[in-house]
């Protein structure tokens, strides 16, 4: 830590208040990796592409990434390992698990964070809207088909249905 | 007990993943622990007349600046590990830090080591380094021209290496009705797996012992280089790789950073980390791809394919990665002639220095550009003789009844149907209306197109006695330990390093079903050089067809042992026990039975063994396989070309492969989908661009088009099932079959969008200028 | 990437950022979401002494209706903009291009006093917001002033704000009866900014011909433009095809297009011609 003006955050993070003292120039990503010790938060690219290090702040998506940490102070931030643990995993860490929407996982942390903030803005996406609503996301991985039935399918468990069979899950 | 293998069994992995509790290596975090960061030329050609690294060292919090002259005699240059056969390959030495010369942006320059991360970014500004700039080189056969900048003075006109394969083709191709002649452009990838790439590294002074967390798909290798670079012996070098984020190549080679790393951790008695960002991923991981080819197809006016003879000029790059040479040589050269019956082909290679980004292995490495060669000038050929592409497939395609096929390099093809997979494909397509279409639209100024790729790769290459042929300094077998434990509970040790592709649960389908107990009695253990004691990792869909093969075969030792030892506690010989769903019992008495449980415990207690039988239930193979396995499939793409713009629209994809059974339906979809999305991303959309000065211009993903979720269609796959005959699971490999295969049925598509213009080919990435551009000039002239 | 570094304050009000920028206008930068600015300060290629964060100044953020306009606070966030109900209903261009910025994530942090305020020549909003008839109001030492928005795109990443200055809302005129507007746009596939992004404002008279237009481009030229050669041929009938076309080409002719490694100047102008025709012709019933 540089010791040169440095200035306090509270952060309610996954819950709980923590208070810190951080360079101004600090990421939240780093504060959240680094600081809180909380990695299942990555950082993947440098300018805002990826998505990789999408959290929750005040229950919006944003990049991590390009976010200070002091930006966020008094707010609140749910990241990945907020969202559900095993035993109680959010829906879409379920239909992520269910569907096959990772494989090396190392987007999917962001990834399954930008469709929590999607479902919240249109809870009954088609697929073409799920595509379009992870244009802030890059995986390598998947070729996508499966991250967008897995989105279909939380959108459908969300919305109450017993299974897939919202618009999107059968197309 | 049910069958898991065939079943989609949801992924093992998954639970850690998406809770955020996976384990990558930035994840790493050591009491202790520095940080580096790594001064990268900015030129792509200089001298470096001095470095300054006063200022830096004085800054509070930095730990040390390290320069190429420090680190002389005490570490050694990174070496190549693939040294192709009578190619005349030029080892030119890679050190970790570049001393009087540099030859590509991103060459390593100097090492901060600061306690903070923020602290060893800020020093890597108060460097002052002074080059005296050269002349850049970045294109192959620009490189091989009189007067080009040479990069080192042991390769004249810098050549690196010159390979040729294959058979006399002259005759056939002085005779040959057609001869079909088309030079292509293999553009130069970004691997840009999601995770960046990272070291971190603990020497632990009291035993000696030096430990490397390292995002690698093959940890062995990197202990076996690494120690040899560092002059540690391997059993004081531990190289771990957990989680690793994707590589696709490009986490194979051992680079000069990671060397540094590993230095500098024994140096100051204190772990370091390093962890690339992405410009630096753009710039220092190693890049796929770049070919120049000249290609010449031979055949007969009916439509009969004769030959094929192929000249290209691989861009190496400024120095030759791990793997690097054998990616453009024995990976593309010997199969060019791809799934066509074909009597005569030749392969001639030249590797080429510039002043550029080393390359290596990229998804399918070698294989793509040989199919992609193949298959568009199949196309080309069926459209110079006035054939549909898809008539000449079915007249040149292998037939069931030509295998094993041994191809004019002699490669000996292991098994397949391909008439049977393209059958099945064109059921999931209506070729004929797509054709009635097409023409109707194409009156109203319209223009979409089908295009095939009818494909056949080469995977789990072995064995190794053919790497030793070919030039491969490492073996091409695997290993696998299993340990079942006095509870009954099994951990199977891999060599093979999974990172992504779910062998977790995969090779857990397997032994437990061999074993015939629950899948949560299973773990697979890989990605440690210490609790594995050797192995070649992941890479060339090698994983399941070598590793898997290895892990079947030492499950089969482990019953045998049981088996003596269930035998002994029925009170009959070993022969007339028989193994059935996790019970031993003689053959057709079912009340008189051991389970697997009770016969490990035996095993384990040991107070009644028959003659001869040690304690403990453990068994290891080291299975080398007999030859390569090849997948092969269908793909048919449909694409709309707006004709204003140029832009390219998949509408619609159909994807048929045959990769022997299939041990988990749901994981080889997802291989397939993400290869397909990879290999389109080649024909439309990806492509590294420098510029004169040889400054990557295309250096992040604001400039790099990777593939996004909305460029796409839903993608629909099908398989056919032909075993190889040559492992005991009969698996050949799906990793890199939709990267491979997807490429050329893209372009085939376009090219069959714009045959209304009388364009016979454009370069890749087919990007809406380029598309444009040519329909364009076409209206131009008319 | 990691920016270099610097001091940082918080605004609460207009007027603490006034005074704090006024103490060193050259060495502060104001930030609200930080999308257009940390990235350049992560690349290194802005290094400000002082950040002063306006994000939560409340009177610089909301949306309301005043006096036949639309006034935006600066720091309103795109996602914000493009969902409200009176923007989506009376400057439809306006609530498409917000809702095109990016992808999600930088819709609900950036903002469009700090898009506006980095002129980004390939920026979303310019075009919609000069297609509309924009006016930014811009608070500094002096007090208010106000500029067209075409005032404040100066060049790419120059505007006319003076650096003790802050932009704090923009006023969008609600159109007259009979107007209707369109933001089309062709995203560059990496970034996503647009390589062609036309906005389109037009009010017909009840039989169908053109009252007032109002044609702009961001993206393809080396700024955002208006085409007010397509504008002139709009005016005065109905929107044929062939008027339609006639307006697209006059657009590509007016524009200043510059290639680079990339893509060519030429098909920069063709981008332009197709998406001001398809813009337009999106307003066609």
């Amino acid at each position: 830590m540089n010791n040169q003006d440095t200035v306090q955050v509270t952060m309610t993070v996954n819950g709980r208040t923590r208070v810190e003292q951080v360079e101004p120039r600090l990421l939240l990503a780093h504060f959240l990796r680094d600081h809180l010790g909380l990695t299942g938060t990555h950082i993947g690219c440098d300018t805002s592409q990826c998505g990789a290090c999408t959290v929750l702040l005040d229950g919006q998506a944003v990049k991590s990434c390009t976010v200070l940490a002091v930006q966020a102070d008094h707010q609140a931030v749910t990241t990945v390992e907020g969202l559900g643990q095993r035993g109680g995993l959010h829906p879409v860490q379920q239909a992520f698990w269910d569907k096959h929407g990772l494989q090396c996982g190392f987007c999917t942390p962001g990834v399954m964070m930008t469709a929590v903030g999607l479902l919240q803005q249109n809870p009954t996406p088609t697929s073409e809207e799920i595509r379009e609503g992870l244009d802030g996301v890059i995986c390598r991985c998947t070729g996508y088909e499966t991250i967008v039935r897995a989105v279909a399918e939380a959108a459908a468990v969300m919305a109450g249905e017993a299974g897939p069979s919202a618009a999107a899950a059968n197309e | 007990m049910s069958k898991l293998v065939g079943t989609p069994v949801k992924r093992r992995e998954d639970a850690r993943l998406i809770t955020g509790h996976g384990n990558f290596t930035d994840d790493v975090r050591l009491p202790g622990q520095a940080y580096a960061e790594i001064l990268r030329s900015p030129h792509a050609h200089a001298r470096i007349l001095s470095i300054d690294t006063t200022a830096a060292q004085a800054m509070p919090g930095v730990v040390k600046v390290y320069t190429g002259q420090d680190l002389a005699g005490r570490v050694g240059t990174v070496p190549t590990a693939w040294i192709p056969p009578a190619s005349d390959l030029k080892q030119v030495p890679h050190a970790v830090l570049a001393v009087e010369t540099v030859r590509y942006v991103g060459d390593g320059v100097a090492m901060v080591v600061a306690d903070d991360p923020y602290i060893a970014r800020d020093a890597l500004d108060r460097i002052v380094v002074e080059y005296q700039t050269l002349p850049a080189v970045t294109d192959q056969r620009e490189a091989m021209a009189e007067g080009a900048p040479q990069l080192h003075a042991d390769a004249p006109g810098n050549v690196a290496l010159h390979w040729t394969v294959g058979n006399d083709t002259d005759e056939v191709f002085a005779q040959a009705e057609v001869v079909v002649r088309q030079e292509f452009r293999q553009q130069r990838l970004i691997p840009n797996p999601m995770e960046p790439r990272a070291a971190t590294a603990q020497y632990l002074s009291a035993t000696d012992e030096l430990t490397v967390w390292l995002t690698t798909q093959n940890p062995h290798i990197h202990r076996l280089l690494l120690s040899g670079i560092l002059g540690i012996p391997e059993h004081r070098l531990r190289v771990i790789a957990v989680d690793v984020g994707g590589g696709f190549g490009s986490k194979i080679a051992c680079y000069p950073d990671e060397v540094l790393v590993a230095y500098a951790a024994r140096d100051l008695n204190r772990p370091v980390k390093w962890t690339e960002d992405r410009r630096e991923h753009f710039m220092a991981t190693t890049h796929g791809r770049d070919h120049y080819e000249e290609v010449e197809l031979a055949g007969s006016r009916d439509g009969v394919l004769q030959g094929i003879r192929v000249k290209s000029y691989a861009n190496m790059g400024a120095y030759l990665s791990t793997a690097g040479p054998g990616v453009p040589t024995i990976l593309f050269g010997l199969i060019v002639n791809g799934a066509y019956r074909m009597p005569v082909a030749s392969s001639e290679v030249f590797g080429v220095f510039t002043n550029t980004t080393p390359t290596d292995a990229y998804r399918g490495a070698g294989r793509p550009e040989a199919t992609y060669i193949i298959e568009r000038m199949v196309d080309l050929f069926a459209q110079t003789i006035g054939q549909d592409p898809l008539e000449v497939r079915r007249r040149n395609l292998l037939r069931a009844d030509e295998f094993p096929y041994t191809n004019p390099f002699g490669l000996a093809y292991d098994s397949g149907n391909y008439h049977a997979a393209l059958d099945q494909a064109l059921t999931m397509v209506d070729y004929p209306a797509f054709r009635q279409e097409q023409a109707a639209l194409r009156a109203q100024g319209q223009y979409v197109g089908i295009g095939f790729s009818t494909y056949v790769e080469m995977c789990g290459l072995g064995p190794s006695q053919v790497a030793g042929a070919v030039g491969f300094q490492g073996g091409l077998w695997e290993s696998a330990t299993v340990r079942v434990h006095p509870s009954g509970k099994v951990q199977v040790f891999t060599g093979a390093s999974p990172h992504g592709q779910g062998e977790e649960t995969t090779f857990s389908q397997l032994v437990a079903d061999q074993l015939g107990i629950p899948i949560d009695d299973v773990d697979i253990v890989h990605g440690d050089t210490a609790r594995v004691a050797m192995g070649w990792g992941t890479y060339g869909s090698r994983t399941m067809v070598v590793g898997g093969a290895a892990i079947s075969t030492a499950v089969d030792r482990v019953i045998e042992k049981a088996r003596r030892i269930a035998a002994h506690m029925l009170e009959v010989s070993p022969e007339d026990v028989v193994f059935e769903d996790g019970v031993f019992h003689p053959e057709g008495v079912l009340d008189r039975q051991a389970t697997f449980a009770e016969v490990t415990i035996q095993a384990y207690l040991a107070w009644n063994l028959p003659q001869g039988v040690e304690p403990s239930l453990e068994a290891s193979a080291y299975y080398d396989p007999t030859n390569f396995t090849y997948p092969f499939g269908t793909h048919i793409a449909q694409v709309s070309v707006d004709a204003d713009t140029g832009e390219v629209r998949v509408t619609k994809y159909v994807a048929v492969d045959d990769c022997g059974p299939v041990v988990n339906p749901m994981i080889v979809e997802g291989q397939v989908h993400g290869g397909i999305v990879q290999g389109i991303g080649q024909a439309l959309y990806e492509g590294a661009v420098y510029d004169d000065d040889g400054q990557l211009v295309t250096g992040s993903f604001m400039d790099y088009t990777m593939p996004r979720a909305r460029f796409f269609p839903q993608i629909e796959t099908a398989h056919t099932v032909t075993p190889s005959p040559h492992n005991p699971i009969g698996v050949k490999g799906v990793g890199e079959t939709g990267t491979i295969a997807s490429t050329p049925a893209v372009v085939n598509a376009v090219m069959d969008a714009l045959s209304g213009f009388g364009i016979q080919h454009l370069d890749m990435p087919l990007t809406p200028e380029k598309v444009w551009r040519a329909m364009q000039q076409v209206q131009d002239e008319q | 990437m990691i920016p270099a570094s610097f001091s940082y304050r918080r605004a609460e009000s207009l007027d603490d950022a006034l005074r704090w920028l006024a103490e060193d206008p050259q060495g502060s930068k104001l930030v609200a979401g930080g999308h257009s600015l940390l990235p350049l300060m992560k690349m290194r290629l802005a290094a400000p002494r002082r950040l002063i964060d306006i994000a939560r100044v409340s009177e610089l953020i909301g949306i309301r209706e005043q006096s036949g306009a639309i006034v935006i606070g600066a720091g309103t966030v795109h996602r914000d903009l493009a969902g409200h109900p009176d923007v989506r209903q009376k400057l439809p261009a306006l609530a498409e291009a917000a809702g095109k910025i990016g992808d999600l994530q930088v819709r609900n942090r950036g903002t469009i006093g700090g898009s506006l305020s980095h002129a980004d020549p390939s920026a979303d909003l310019p075009a919609a917001l000069m297609a509309l008839a924009a006016t930014v109001d811009i608070a500094g030492p002096a007090g208010e002033r106000s500029l067209a928005v075409e005032e404040m795109m100066v060049a790419p990443l120059v505007t006319g704000l003076a650096p003790d200055e802050v932009l704090v809302r923009v006023r969008v005129p609600i159109p007259a009866a009979g107007s209707r507007s369109v933001y089309l746009k062709h995203p560059h596939p990496a970034s996503g900014y647009a390589l062609a992004g036309v906005a389109v404002a037009v009010t017909l008279e009840p039989a169908g011909a053109v009252t007032a237009a109002r044609v702009a481009v961001t993206g393809a030229g080396v700024v955002p433009f208006r085409a007010t050669d397509a504008e002139t041929v709009l005016i005065g009938d109905r929107l044929t095809p062939a008027r339609i076309a006639e307006a697209a080409k006059a657009a590509a002719a007016a524009g200043e297009f510059a290639g680079d490694a990339l893509m060519s100047a030429e098909y920069r102008r063709q981008l332009c011609r197709v998406y001001v025709e398809r813009a337009i012709s999106a307003l066609v019933d």
